[in-house]
This record gives C-alpha cells, structure tokens and sequence, in this order.
C-alpha cells in the first residue's frame, strides 16, 4: 500500500510545494500582524459621509414614489382581500373550512390536524396574528407561485432560459434573509405591502428551480412519443409535461408556502404585523416564555401548512384518489357541513373573538422552567459561554479587527485563491474594496469572526452526526423525522431555545445559527457518505480494511465534494441568522441593519449594512464555492 | 431496396443489391435510383439523407471533411456524423430492418424519417411527397395519420389507463372519447390485452407494455410502423414472442415496417431486407439470405459469421445449374426454400433436388450442397 502511494505522489512535488507554500504564507501573514498589530485598521464611525448620502437617496426615493406606489397598493390590496375574506369566515368559519380541505385532500387525520392546529392558535391568545400572517402568507404565495410556476415550466423546457436563470437565482437563494430588507424598504417604505414583497422574493427562488428541475425529469422517451404522434407543443405541455411533474410541482407549492411562512414573520422587522411581532417583542424584553408562545403557534401554523398541501399533492394524484376508501360524495357532504357549521356558529352566538373558555398558554411554566434551569445549569451554560467567547470568539474578533485591513485581505484572497481558484479570489477581493467603501469594515470582521466561529461549530457537531447517521442505520431512522421537522421549522424560531439557554449575548447568536445550519448540513454529510459506490466500500473491505479505515481512507475521501458542499452551504447558512441574532445579543452588521428600520436618521448606515452582508455572504459563498463548481465539471465530464 | 430479380449467382447480389456506404454518396443515390426505377414505386425513399450533431453541422456536407471517417470527423470538428448519405427504398408492404452497433446511428436514422431528429440534408420521400419540405402542420398531419412509432422503452403514459394509452395518438388528433376507446378496446384485443384495459401500465410486465405500445402505435391506422429497437429491453423468450407478434401483425394488418434493431438473428428473422449499418453509414442492404451469403465487407462477414446458414440461406443460393445428365425423377422445390427445410427431404431421396420456379427447371440440388452449407463450408463462403 506504501509503495503504491509513494509511486502515486511522485508527480504531486507540485502540491507539496504548494503546501510549503501556504505554510510559509501563513507565517509571514502571522509576523506581519505582530508587527503592524493596530496599525491600518479602519474602526467605525457612525456618522461616515457615505450613510449621510444612502439618505440622501432614501429622500430622492421618497420624492418619486409615485412610480412605486401602484404595486404597493397593489400588493396591500390583495393581502387586504384575504384579511377580509379571514376575518368574515371568523375563527369558527377557518375552523371549519380548515378542517373541510383537510379532509377533502387527506382524510379525517388530517381534518383533525388542522382543525386541532387552528383552535390551539386560538387558545394561546394568538389567532389575530395568525391569521395576519396567513393573509400576507397567502398574498405572497398567490404571487410567487404565479411567476415561479410559468418561469419554472418555461426554464425547465429551455436550456437557455435555464442557464440564464441559474446565477440569479443563486444569488437570490445566497442572499441572507435579513439583508432583502433594507432595499425594500427603500423602495416600499414599511408594512404589509414591503414584508409579502419580501417575503415572495424569499420564496420565488424554490417555486421556479423545483418546477424546472419536475419538467425536466419527464423522460425524454414519452415526450418522443407524444411527437411521434404529432402532438403540438401545448398539447405536448398539458397532456405530458404537466401530469408527468405533478409531485415535484406540488412539491414546490409545497416549499414556496413554508419558505414564505418561514420570511413572513422575520418581516416583523419592517413592520409587519402578526406572529412574527409577538416573537420580536417577546425576544426584546428576554421574556422567553412569551416567545415560546409565539414561536409555538408560528410552528404550529407551519405543520398544518406542510401536512395540507402534502396532502393536496397526494390528492392530485388520481391513482392515489382512486385508491381512497368511500365514495367522494359522502367526503364532499361532510367537508361542507363543517363549513356549514362554522358558519352557522356566528349566528348563533358571539364570535369575534375567540372564547376565553379555551385560553391556555405556556408562558408561566414555560419562564419558571427556563428560571430553573439556567439556575440550575447556571456553572455549565455560563461555563461554556464564557469559554467559547474568551478563548475562541474574543482573540478572533481582535486579530480581524486590530490586523491591518490589507493584511486580511490578502490573506483571505489567498484562501480563496487557493481553495477556489483565481476567479473566485478576484470576486473576493472585489467584495473587500467594496466592503472597506461602505465604511463597515469593524462591524464587518465582528460579523465574520461570529460566521467563522459558527461554521466551524456546526461542521464540527455536523461531521460527527452526520458520520454516525451514515453508519448506523437505526440512528439514522431515529433522526430522520427530527431532521424532518427542523427542517419545516421557521428560521426565527431557532433564536428562542437559543436565548432560553444564554440570555441575550453574541455567543446565543452563534447557537442559534448553529442549530439553524446543522440540520442540512447533517443530511449533506450523510448522503454524501452513503452516496461512496457500494463496490469501493465492497472492494476496500475485501482487501482486509476495517470499518475505521473503510472511513477514513474511502468514504470520507470519496464523498470531499459532498462535504464541502455541506460547509458552502452551512456558511450561508450561519451567516443568514447570525445577522438575525442581532435581535437576541449579537451586535455589528445585523444589529446596523434592524436599527436602521427603526430610526430613519440611521437608515444609511442600516441600507449600508445590508449591502455588506451581501458582500460578506458572496464572499464567504465563494470561497467555499468549489464544492459547486467542481461538481458542476464533474457531471458534465460524466454526462 | 428490391433486388430486381433476385440472384442466381451470389457476386451479382453484391453488384446491384448493396449500397456501399462510405463517401461516396453520390454513387450510392445513383445505385439506388437505378434500382428503385427497376421496382415500382416505394413507400419511403431515403435519398442522400445525412445527419450531423454539433457545432459543424451546416459546415462539413460538399467538405472534404465529408470523405473523413466518423471519429476523425469527431477528433476534427467536435461534430458526429451520425447518419452519413443513407439510400434506400422501402417498399410498401414489407418490413424493413436497419442493424448495427450500438451508436451507429439507427435511432438518428429512424427519427430522421419523421423528423423527430431534424435531418441536415436529404430527402425523405413519403409516396413522392419529400416529408423535409413538409412545414409544421403537414408534417404533425403526416405523423397523426400517417407514420406511428414504437419505442425501446415504450414511452407509456404512466398516469393514465392502459386503454387512455393506447388512445392517445387519437386523442392528439382529436377524436371523440366513446370513438377512441371503442378503438382502443378493438386494439388491445389484437394484442391480446383487452382484459388489462382498465389497468395502469406500470402494472403490466415488460412484454405486455411493449404491447401496448404496439397497440397504440396501431390504433391510429398508420401507413408506416416504425420501430427503435423495440424488444431490446425485454427477456430472450419474451423477445421472441413479440418478434413473432409483430410477424402475426404484419401478416394480419400488411403495415410496411421499418424497424431498428441490433440483434442480427431479429433482423434476419423479421426483416424482408435488411440494412447494415456502421458509423453512420449503410454498408449493406438486401435479403437475409444475401447478407449471409454474400457479406459486402469485413465488418458485415464479422456479424453473420454465427449464423446457422440452413437456416436462413435458400436453394437459390446453393443450387447449380442443371445438366443433361442429372437425374429427373428427383422431388421439386421452389427456389426459396430454406436449406434447413429441404434437409428432409433431401435425405429420403437419392436423386438431387430439382428447383423449380414457375414450373421452370431453374437449377438443381445435390446432398453435397446442402451439407456443405450447414457445414458453412460452401466454395463462396
Ligand atoms: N442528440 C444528440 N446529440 C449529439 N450526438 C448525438 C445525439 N443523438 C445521437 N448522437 C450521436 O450519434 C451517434 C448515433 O447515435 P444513435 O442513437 O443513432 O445510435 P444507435 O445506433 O441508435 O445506437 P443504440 O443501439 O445504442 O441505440 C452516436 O455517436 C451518438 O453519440
Ligand atoms: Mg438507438
């Protein structure tokens, strides 16, 4: 095995002097910090002309927005429509109507599900803002789905459609979550009409790659044979392609409404009325039972989503139809009368507002628990807290911020260089020129120390699980559905377990975007090592290695671009809800943003900020992007 | 193609019955055009027909980059010559077969004739009607009516019924629901699936998809059938009962059949003529018994040297001219006669085989004849 190897390295010198290299770039970066060590640095200043001019803008905007406004009302009408057509049905009428598509699409469980699910709502005092944010939801919805469908059936039938597409959607779906906002604002003022064009931007994305990529899938031989008979195009289009990509379809109405429920209550932030203000207030005042409320309902509301368009995808097969047990019509009866009845509620006693009767919430118990752990826990969490932020977080945000600023750039540059390539290097360069032009280059580092110490975490705990759940079938069973849920689960959510265990610092950012980027970065891990040939694995083993090596030597190795996908996607990841984390403790970018809502004098610096994040997320994306591009190379030379 | 005639003499059936492919396209056409002028009007005429994937497409035909080889065409232009001046004629009634390797360009050439594939250049003639000049309309009239296509992996409807399958190429032209089915339903009968109408197709063995297809393919009343290697993707002794279907059919509904193939014992059992192809060229056309007789080169010799050839060459190819001496009480055959039939017979009686067409003494067969062809070792061989 020696021999081989060795014989097998003799044309890598090159590598290895690209090592030495890198190894002697590293200690000539190190001397030069010692020695520049507080020198060149670029410290924030809040009253940096730059943001004074992005007001001057917001002005200019301001002054003309008439252009503007027609979408606005537009848009403001249509969630205006549904709140009307929510607020007349009144909580028994969604009750009822909830439970009537239930079963109509799935069955009496899920009847149940929803109907169970909305009067929980009702109970914990939340039902107006639930139904706030299933009207700006919907309004979202209706008009992601009316672009992305047409743009996803028209891209997945042209390639070059497609290949135009591709880097904006990209840039779309790397974009963190937080810095849509600002521009928006900047275009729509604050509200309901900015948060559902937020929101649909956030979740347009999904509704147009998962179409193309359903219309894509239909195999090529029934598309041949539809021509063959001389089908025309449309005929081609509503007799094959569409029927043939009902599921993927329904799945991505499916994300298109989660995605649009998870952004909905982070529009909170620009004034967005609903679930996600409750959360946001809760969050302020450190009340974490309150936000456990709120979060409860926002993840309840996200259940019942997922389970009734799942449903209605399964029921928009017609072989899965036909295989129900009853006959239709006795369904239909029975979906109406609920609807019936929901109706005929109003009518006979008061229902504006949903009973007290029902009340219940799980602030108290839920404070008094939290009380007590941290009491009691109270060494451990502190403990580890303080660990990770004096020894790991503290030096880290000072070597950024206390090196000079060229000194990091190029060592980042190099990274990028190295790791990426020439290309890369070159955009990430770009994104520091413009990054130190923002005036943001503190605020930057901080944020970028708090993403690095973040992904490093989340690979960290993200390898081993994700090891374990390659290699053990049973664990893997057993974190499935967990996986599953987290994955449903609205990003906001993340931050209340988060504060519940480390009060308001920038550490409990950091452990929120870790719980938010380990599910998928798990699930990567795994697929990408189950994904190793079964004949290597078989081939390895017959030759006498053991399970470890078998690890070691060929899954780890063979699965690198999976792996490195997983740590691509778990920066973007991190990055996304460490600038939320502002909202329990962290500061920086994240922090400039959410005040630059709030106070219009610090809107520049908050416009700014944004930008900055954008940047720091191309940045970060590039880096890491080679997972991406070699995987691109890699199955253009297979196919 | 027809073999004006038919040969006596085995050279002569490589004169006039073989394309030869290759460069030179124009010669080919010339052959052809003699040859289908012998033989009343074909159903398709394929005359001078090329088709080339990749950037060079429009710019290698009239090139001397036209006479490279495929994979220095490839090497040279980043382009595929996947059909390269095929000629021939099918004629009406009969069942034509195209065979060759896999990637010598069958499927292009099958998909050419409809353009499912857009030809570079050529023509394609469907009763003298050039199915290339054809624009939008004509063309999908010309495939709802007149041309149906079977495919390897059956290109089946997987939401729908096997009777809404099998209907649908009278759906695409718009035909009432009680009339499409009540065809449906008289299709699969033909078939011998009616009592899987109701069924989805995923719920039907291979064999029984690929009969669907059929049916579908039938249902629409088509002049022409073509079929891509239809039962490649099906078990040997099912393969065999759809190559014995597709006879069945044929004789029952006397389509004209151009049909793919790469297995050489298919082609010669189905095929009337049958073509060999190599990298996009057609290297041979004629009569199984001509292409097992008489290879036109190397690479066709290399494909049919397995052959049991009693089983496919005839007494024409084997027998000899008559002489004075020759015995006349001897059994009378017809010309043909597969070898492997007239074994029996051969064996029950001293005298030789008298081979008789039209009540003409055309030639005349020894014992030794015939054990030389099963023994493969015939002097031409
Ligand atoms: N759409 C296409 N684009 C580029 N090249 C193609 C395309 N379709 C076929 N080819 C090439 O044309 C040549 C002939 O392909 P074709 O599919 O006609 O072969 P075939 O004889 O049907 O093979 P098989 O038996 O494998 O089906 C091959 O070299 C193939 O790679
Ligand atoms: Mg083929």
């Amino acid at each position: 095995m020696t021999t081989v190897r060795a014989r097998l390295s003799v044309p890598s010198s090159a590598a290895t002097s690209r090592r030495a290299l890198i190894v002697g770039g590293a200690v000539v970066a190190a001397v030069l910090f010692i020695v520049f060590r507080g020198q060149w640095t670029l410290p924030h200043d809040d009253d940096y002309g730059l943001f004074r001019t992005l007001n001057g803008i917001r002005d200019a905007v301001e002054s003309n927005r008439s252009v503007l406004e027609p979408i606005r009302a537009g848009v403001a009408g249509l969630v205006g429509i549904f709140d009307q057509v929510l607020a007349s049905l009144g909580w028994p009428g969604v009750i009822g109507a909830a439970a009537a598509i239930g079963l109509i699409f799935g069955g009496w469980r899920v009847a149940l599900l929803a109907a169970v699910g909305f009067g929980i709502l009702g109970s914990l005092g939340l039902w107006e803002s639930s139904m706030a944010v299933l009207s700006m939801m919907l309004a979202a919805v209706l008009i992601a789905l009316g672009i992305g469908l047409p743009l996803g059936i028209a891209a997945g039938r042209s390639q070059r459609l497609a290949s135009a597409l591709s880097p904006v959607l990209d840039f779309m779906q790397i974009m963190p979550t937080l810095a849509y906002l600002t521009p928006i604002t900047l275009l729509f003022l604050i509200g309901v009409a900015p948060s559902v064009i937020a929101t649909l931007i956030f979740a347009v994305p999904a509704a147009i790659r998962i179409t193309a990529l359903g219309i894509r899938g239909v195999p090529a031989t029934i598309i041949e044979a539809a021509r063959s008979l001389g089908a025309t195009e449309r005929q081609v289009l509503v007799k094959v392609l569409l029927p043939l990509s009902r599921r993927p379809v329904g799945l991505a109405i499916n994300q298109t409404i989660m995605l649009a429920l998870s952004m909905v209550v982070i529009t909170s932030l620009i004034g967005a009325p609903g679930l996600g203000r409750n959360l946001q207030n809760a969050l302020s005042k450190v009340d974490v039972g309150a936000s456990f409320d709120a979060g409860l309902a926002i993840v309840i509301l996200a259940i019942i989503l997922d389970r009734l368009t799942y449903a209605a995808g399964e029921w928009a097969d017609p072989r899965e139809r036909a295989a129900r047990s009853g006959p239709r019509w006795v369904t239909i009866g029975v979906a109406l009368a609920l609807v019936g009845i929901g109706l005929a509620i109003p009518l006979v006693a008061d229902a504006t507002t949903f009973p007290d009767t029902f009340a219940a919430s799980f602030r108290e118990p839920v404070n008094v628990a939290v009380e007590w752990f941290t009491d009691t826990f109270h060494a451990v969490t502190i403990g580890l807290k303080d660990v990770v932020t004096n020894l790991v977080l503290n030096p880290l945000e000072s070597v950024l911020v206390t090196a000079p600023w060229w000194l990091v750039v190029a060592a980042l540059t190099t990274v990028a260089w190295y790791v990426s390539g020439g290309r890369a290097a070159i955009i990430v360069s770009f994104c520091f020129a413009f990054i130190i032009g923002l005036g943001l280059w503190e605020h930057s580092m901080v944020t970028l120390a708090n993403v690095v110490i973040g992904t490093l975490i989340t690979l960290g705990i993200g390898l081993i699980v994700g090891i374990l759940s390659a290699r053990h079938d049973r664990f893997r069973a057993f974190l499935r559905p967990i996986l599953d849920a987290a994955q449903t689960l609205p990003a906001f959510v993340y931050l209340i377990p988060a504060l519940a265990l480390f009060n308001p610092t920038r550490f409990t950012a950091i452990v929120a975007a870790v719980i938010y980027a380990l599910p998928p970065v798990i699930r990567l891990v795994d697929v990408g090592i189950r994904g190793v040939s079964g004949t290597v694995i078989e081939a390895a083993t017959a030759s006498g290695a053991t399970g470890r090596q078998v690890l070691w030597k060929v899954q780890l190795p063979m699965s690198r671009h999976a792996l490195l996908l997983a740590a691509n996607q778990g920066i973007v990841m991190v990055l996304s809800m460490v600038v939320i984390g502002a909202l329990v403790g962290a500061g920086a970018l994240g922090y400039d943003v959410i005040t630059g809502f709030a106070q219009g004098k610090d809107f520049g610096k908050g416009l700014a900020a944004g930008i900055a994040i954008v940047l720091l997320g191309i940045l970060l994306d590039r880096i890491t992007q080679a997972a991406g591009a070699r995987r691109q190379a890699g199955m253009e030379t297979a196919g | 193609m027809t073999v004006a005639g038919g040969p006596v003499v085995p050279a002569a059936a490589t004169s006039d019955g073989a394309a030869t492919g290759g460069a030179a396209g124009a010669s080919a056409a010339v052959t052809a055009a003699a040859v289908a002028s012998a033989a009343g009007s074909p159903a398709i005429a394929v005359r001078d027909l090329w088709k080339i994937f990749g950037p060079a497409e429009n710019k290698i035909i009239g090139t001397p980059d036209a006479e490279l080889s495929a994979s220095d065409v490839r090497l040279k232009t980043g382009s595929t010559v996947a059909v390269r001046a095929a000629t021939f004629d099918v004629q009406p009634g009969e069942v034509f077969v195209v065979m060759g390797l896999s990637g010598s360009g069958k499927s292009t050439l099958v998909r050419c004739l409809t353009r499912l594939i857009e030809p570079t250049q050529g023509q394609v003639l469907l009763d003298g009607e050039d199915i290339l000049k054809a624009d939008a309309k004509r063309l999908r009239e010309l495939r709802r009516r007149r041309f149906a296509m079977v495919f390897q992996h059956f290109g089946l409807l997987p939401h729908r019924r096997v009777i809404d399958n099998v209907a649908f190429g009278l759906e695409i032209r718009g035909e009432g629901k009680a009339e499409r089915h009540r065809r449906a339903i008289e299709m699969l009968d033909l078939v011998g699936l009616d009592s899987h109408a109701w069924d989805y197709p995923d719920q039907l063995s291979g064999g029984m998809q690929q009969r669907v297809g059929l049916a579908r393919a039938l249902a629409v009343d088509p002049e022409v059938m073509l079929f891509d290697e239809p039962f490649s993707a099906l078990d040997p002794l099912i393969r065999r009962d759809m190559q014995n279907e597709v006879l069945r059919l044929h004789h029952e509904v006397g389509k004209t059949m151009v049909f793919i193939t790469h297995d050489l014992a298919e082609a010669l059992k189905l095929g009337d003529h049958v073509a060999i192809m190599r990298a996009g060229s057609i290297v041979q056309i004629g009569r199984p018994e001509e292409i097992v007789g008489s290879p036109a080169d190397d690479y066709v010799r290399d494909f049919v040297q397995d052959v049991p050839r009693s089983h496919v060459l005839t007494l024409r190819w084997v027998m000899r001219e008559p002489r004075d001496d020759d015995p006349v009480d001897g059994p009378e055959l017809p010309p043909d006669t597969v070898i492997r039939a007239a074994v029996h017979v051969a064996s029950a009686t001293e005298s030789p085989i008298r081979v008789v067409e039209d009540g003409r003494l055309v030639g005349v067969v020894d014992r030794v004849q015939i054990l030389a062809a099963i023994a493969g070792t015939e002097p031409d061989a």
